[in-house]
């Protein structure tokens, strides 16, 4: 057997990189990890609907996917778990104003794992010296770990919670420890505790001063800014938002 | 910024206690290995390799899964002694030491391997015992493919992320490592506190590499 030359090789590749920066009908969403089993049945249902288009979700915290398209990502549409991620967005001249839209509601809960025997029912209890361990997302990056110090703040629980603390890298982190029982209870949302109700038992919901909203926008960086409107479109449209009430979502 | 220094303590903590777990385990059973033949000797030895070539998210579930308060052996743990490893700098030595363990034994073999039997045969002659044939003889002829492994061991331990951030979270000031406080300031877009820990992890590292490149001739020279 001939072996490839070194030409054939450089060739090859070329070919491969030229067709990865061919396709039109590409679209890249970086979405909220609380979003990650709605937005693959959204991306789904779309190409159905859309025939040739192709939908790339990337998930991770909010202000990791900020600090990703801030760097130079080549993102279409970013959806946040908070509205101070996508100010922050705006303000780097990411998106702007006018293309935002509230998309969906969400509720924050306390999770423990499903065979505790901790007495928690309220967020005082979190104080509790039997509660040692509390998952939530790093508040600087991860917003549901943000909504979770200010609901504590606002209590006057934040010292007495704070050393509990277990920094996590988005929610579903906090989820998996929750359900492996590693720590003692964790804050998340109510549809990311939806999925595991086998696992994690939601203990209470977190009274918030404010409502926790979620924006989504086509970015001004976009390469395909019709297709990136048609999405955005598709999720606001009784088809988009029945999908996210599957998953427990509320209307915005 | 005010949890670089105790991240770089941790790191050093964590690369220190690994290194010297994996000197012990790492040379002893690239001995045993390459001294005994026994069945299934190659399937050992791959499976001891593994940690180099699997992705360190693959051996960062084995071990939640392994020492996690529901784990096998994490529930007996938890249940005989009240240890938890998880969310411990503890649990990130085991990490650091799983992903580096190959880089000390494979070395270690070969070394011990490459050992000429001859020699060793004339101190047993010469009537030294075995525990002294192995320490006089038979060690400081491996010493120096042994030290190689050991600091690079030391140095991906120093290093090691995926597997640490699984088992011991990321907890500043108690488990978060400066590969850890690394990637929180990149997540969270803290550039300033980002190039200081890359100031600081560089060099630490030109250190190390530095202090081998020194160590290594004066320990042959010495043989």
């Amino acid at each position: 057997m001939k072996l490839p030359t070194f030409k054939h090789l450089v060739a090859a590749l070329g070919i491969t990189v030229a067709v990865g920066f061919a396709h039109a009908g590409e679209l890249t969403v970086s979405a909220a990890a609380s979003l990650t089993n709605a937005f693959k049945d959204m991306a789904a249902s779309y190409e159905v609907q859309h025939a040739g288009s192709k939908v790339f979700v990337n998930f991770g915290a909010s202000g990791a996917l900020l600090q990703q398209m801030v760097k130079g990502a080549p993102v279409d549409i970013f959806a946040s778990a908070d509205q101070e991620t996508m100010d922050a967005a705006e303000k780097q001249g990411l998106v702007a104003a006018k293309d935002r839209r509230n998309f969906v509601r969400n509720t924050l809960v306390v999770v423990v794992p499903s065979d505790s025997k901790m007495p928690i029912g309220r967020l005082e209890d979190l104080g509790l010296p039997a509660v040692q361990k509390v998952a939530f997302g790093n508040p600087t990056s991860v917003p549901v770990g943000r909504y979770a110090q200010h609901a504590l703040e606002a209590a006057k629980l934040w010292p007495a919670v704070s050393g509990k603390a277990i920094n996590t890298e988005n929610v579903r982190q906090s989820l998996d420890y929750v359900a492996r029982g590693e720590v003692d209870a964790g804050f998340v949302y109510a549809t990311d505790a939806a999925i595991m109700p086998d696992k994690v038992t939601v203990a209470f919901d977190v009274p918030l001063d404010r409502a926790i909203s979620y924006p989504i926008a086509k970015t001004l960086a976009s390469a395909n800014a019709t297709e990136a409107e048609n999405f955005i479109a598709y999720v606001l449209s009784p088809a988009g938002q029945a999908i996210l009430n599957k998953y427990g979502f509320q209307k915005p | 910024m005010e949890h670089a220094w105790p991240a770089l303590a941790l790191s050093l903590k964590v690369a220190g206690w690994s290194t010297a777990i994996n000197l012990v385990l790492g040379v002893g059973v690239g001995f045993l290995l390459a001294r005994w033949r026994f069945p299934g000797r190659d399937l050992l030895d791959t499976l001891l390799t593994l940690p180099m070539v699997m992705p360190p998210t693959v051996l960062g579930y084995y071990l939640l899964v392994l020492i996690g308060r529901r784990g096998a052996l994490g529930a007996w743990l938890h249940e005989q002694f009240g240890i938890n490893l998880i969310f411990t700098w503890q649990g990130a030595v085991i990490a650091a030491s799983v992903v580096a363990f190959p880089l000390v034994f494979k070395p270690a073999r070969a070394a011990f391997e490459a050992v000429d039997g001859q020699l060793e045969q004339a101190a047993r002659v010469l009537g030294i015992s075995e525990p002294a044939v192995f320490f006089r003889v038979t060690l400081p002829l491996a010493w120096r493919g042994i030290l190689a492994g050991v600091l690079l061991a030391f140095a991906r331990a120093l290093g090691e992320f995926g597997a640490t951030l699984m088992v011991a979270g990321n907890i500043p000031g108690k488990t978060q490592t400066l590969s850890i406080a690394m990637y929180e300031a990149v997540q969270a877009g803290q550039d300033d506190t980002a190039n200081i820990l890359v100031l600081i992890t560089s060099v630490v590292c030109i250190t190390v590499l530095l202090t081998a490149g020194r160590l290594a001739p004066g320990r042959i020279a010495n043989q």
